[in-house]
């Protein structure tokens, strides 16, 4: 008895019952293409928030206010702090330090409001130093930012809901009822995983803390290295200057804190790595389900056929072909399957998922495939081995 | 006479163990000449089936010899006795045992794909077998769109494809009519005549007429001779 004859009966076997062939099929079908999907957004939305921090810049330090130990007091943050932060000769480090305030605010422009969530107001280097580039229009300037005009800079996103038909710029808008004049839209940056980078609007930082969040502490200074080499030089400069403004003694907790961008890196990454694996765990329990689903059927197959197995023996079949029989018939569900599930986890990933990019991870292809065809190959061919053991008058008495 | 092509001795089962145990056989002795023509009939549930299917190499009796040929089977494996049902012995179960979704054609090649036989001179053999059994026309169709009739037939054609020197027929004509009955006799007395050992199961006085030999079980035993 040659192997295509084998085959031959496999490939029957598989086609004699469509829809129970099928309902296998998807079954692995969906545990591998869940598998690889939910990993690649993981995935992706770890690569993209690392793309976005890189994107700012290596050579870029981030002050924010922290609550100091309980008892010393906890100065704001303030346009001071930034000015003496960019001081040539006490900090040569430091080429730029803006200071930042930011809030959300809602913007209307003629019947659509929007409401936008960073509002920021600051100062022209900010611009270069958090790499924002104008696609229309132009950036506010010095004199704006002396002047204390109403002018603002918007991002992709706030463009698109506020005028999905008209070029923003010279365009008035009403943010939080107060009126501002579009100067220009900045080029998009994308999501940073889980924001939207381009959901932003800048403006002087004179402009904002009159119009909007009043003078209170600064929500950050984003302080500029003169390159990337003299980041931590930079970080000692900032430090002292600010401990010497802000009375900090040796050893007491600060009330601001440094980060640089690997710092936020680090922070951020390992955020999305959990995200990455909640999504791997859940991921995990649909193969185990899809698996458990799979074994279902392929138990009531061999099952449901073992009268078939003794039919077959009984007119002179031997053990090993009534085995490579099976374990054909798995191994083409198994692997039809599993190539289905491959080919819609990568069709999937060419979607956005959330706003997220998925990005698919080799190792988790693999896995999947190997896993559920693993499962199809074991619960298709375990029983019927077994029954293929049986005595031919057994396996055809079995009900 | 030659040697006989089945003699059994002592021939003994039992399903189960302890208090419920079944003792199906006996101790049952039994001759069967080469081409002789045995109905075996009997009580419901005195053993019938239980023997022919040791015949058939289909079950292993719990004690005694079953001699085939002269050679006892317990001296043979699972893959020799997998040979003797594919070239020796030809079975017709009661209950037809077709598989289900596939082509008369296909069930009745069964055998032959087993046995190694190429695709050409399977389904020319295929063909004249259902030829043989009148169903040459309905080689395509599935045993679900075949009468019961029509089933046994397609069984019988499967039981003497590979030109079998025992055909062994449970109950062959329990589940038909007299007509389908006759034609499916008709074709064991002309296996007969060709020169076939057959031995059969029937409840029926005209279906055993056919034999040449009839040989009753009783609780496990063989009761009566009575030649033919
Ligand atoms: N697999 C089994 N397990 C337990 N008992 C069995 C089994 N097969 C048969 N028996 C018992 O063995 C006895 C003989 O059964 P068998 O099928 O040989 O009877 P039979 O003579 O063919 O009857 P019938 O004419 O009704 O077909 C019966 O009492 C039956 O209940
Ligand atoms: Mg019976």
């Amino acid at each position: 008895m040659r192997f295509t004859e084998v085959l031959a009966f496999a490939v029957r076997g598989v086609t004699a019952n469509k829809l129970r062939s099928s309902l296998t099929t998807l079954g692995i079908m969906i545990g591998v293409a869940s598998v690889i999907l939910l990993i690649a957004v993981g995935n992706g939305a770890s690569q993209s928030v690392q793309q976005s921090i890189a994107g700012l810049g290596t050579n870029v330090l981030t002050i924010s206010p922290q609550r100091a130990q309980a008892g010393s007091s906890t100065k704001p943050l303030t346009t001071a702090d930034a000015k003496a932060l960019a001081d040539p000769v006490e900090a040569p480090a430091v080429k730029s330090a803006s200071p930042v305030a930011s809030t959300s605010a809602t913007a209307a422009h003629a019947d659509v409001s929007y409401s936008i969530s960073q509002f920021i107001g600051t100062d022209p280097a900010y611009f270069s130093t958090t790499n924002s580039a104008v696609a229309q229009g132009a950036l506010f300037t010095a004199d704006d930012l002396a002047q204390g005009r109403k002018v603002v800079v918007i991002g992709a996103t706030v463009a698109t809901q506020l005028f999905p038909s008209s070029s923003p710029v010279g365009q008035a808008v009403l943010v939080n009822n107060i009126p501002f004049t579009v100067v220009g839209v900045l080029a998009t940056k994308g999501s940073s995983g889980l924001q939207d980078a381009d959901d932003t609007a800048v403006a002087p930082l004179s402009t904002v803390q009159n119009a909007l969040t009043g003078y209170g502490s600064l929500s950050q200074i984003v302080v500029q290295a003169t390159s990337a080499d003299t980041i931590s030089a930079a970080q000692a400069q900032v430090t002292t200057i600010l401990d010497g403004r802000h009375k900090i003694g040796f050893g007491a907790t600060a009330d601001y804190r440094v980060l640089s961008q690997e710092q936020l890196l680090t922070a951020r990454t390992a955020t999305t790595d959990t995200f990455t694996v909640l999504l791997a765990s859940v991921a995990a329990i649909s193969l185990l389900v899809g698996g458990i689903g799979v074994t279902n059927i392929m138990l009531v197959t061999v099952t449901e056929r073992i009268r078939e197995i003794g039919i077959r023996k009984a007119v002179g079949a031997r053990r090993g072909a009534i085995l490579g029989q099976f374990l054909l018939e798995a191994t083409m569900l198994s692997l039809f399957g599993g190539l289905l599930g491959v080919a819609a986890g990568f069709i999937g990933a060419r979607f956005t998922i959330a706003g997220i990019t998925p990005v698919i991870v080799p190792s988790s292809v693999l896995l999947a495939f190997a896993v559920s065809a693993l499962i199809g190959l074991f619960f298709g061919s375990y029983p019927a081995s077994r029954a293929a053991r049986l005595r031919p008058i057994e396996a055809l008495r079995h009900e | 006479m030659t040697a006989p092509v089945i003699e059994v001795r002592d021939l003994r089962k039992t399903y189960g163990t302890g208090d419920t145990a079944v003792h199906a056989l006996r101790g049952l002795d039994l001759t069967v000449a080469r081409g002789d023509y045995l109905a075996i009939m009997g009580a419901s549930g005195s053993g019938k089936s239980t023997l022919l299917n040791i015949l058939g190499c289909l079950d292993v009796p719990t004690s005694g010899r079953y001699l085939l040929d002269g050679i006892d089977t317990v001296e043979f494996g699972e893959a020799q006795l997998g040979i003797l049902r594919n070239r020796k012995i030809g079975f017709v179960f009661q209950s037809f045992n077709l598989i289900p979704r596939t082509s008369a054609l296909a069930n009745v090649e069964l055998p032959l794909v087993y046995a190694g036989v190429r695709r050409a001179e399977r389904r020319a053999r295929a063909m004249a077998a259902l030829r043989l059994v009148g169903l040459d026309d309905r080689a395509h169709h599935r045993p679900n769109e075949l009468s019961g009739g029509q089933q046994q037939r397609v069984a019988i054609a499967r039981a003497l494809v590979t030109a079998p020197a025992i055909v062994l027929a449970d109950e062959p004509t329990g589940n038909l009519d007299t007509r389908s009955s006759q034609d499916v006799m008709g074709i064991l007395d002309a296996l007969n005549a060709s020169g076939r050992t057959v031995v059969l199961i029937t409840h029926e006085d005209d279906v055993a007429a056919h034999a040449h030999r009839v040989v009753r079980v009783v609780d496990g035993h063989i009761a009566q001779g009575v030649p033919a």
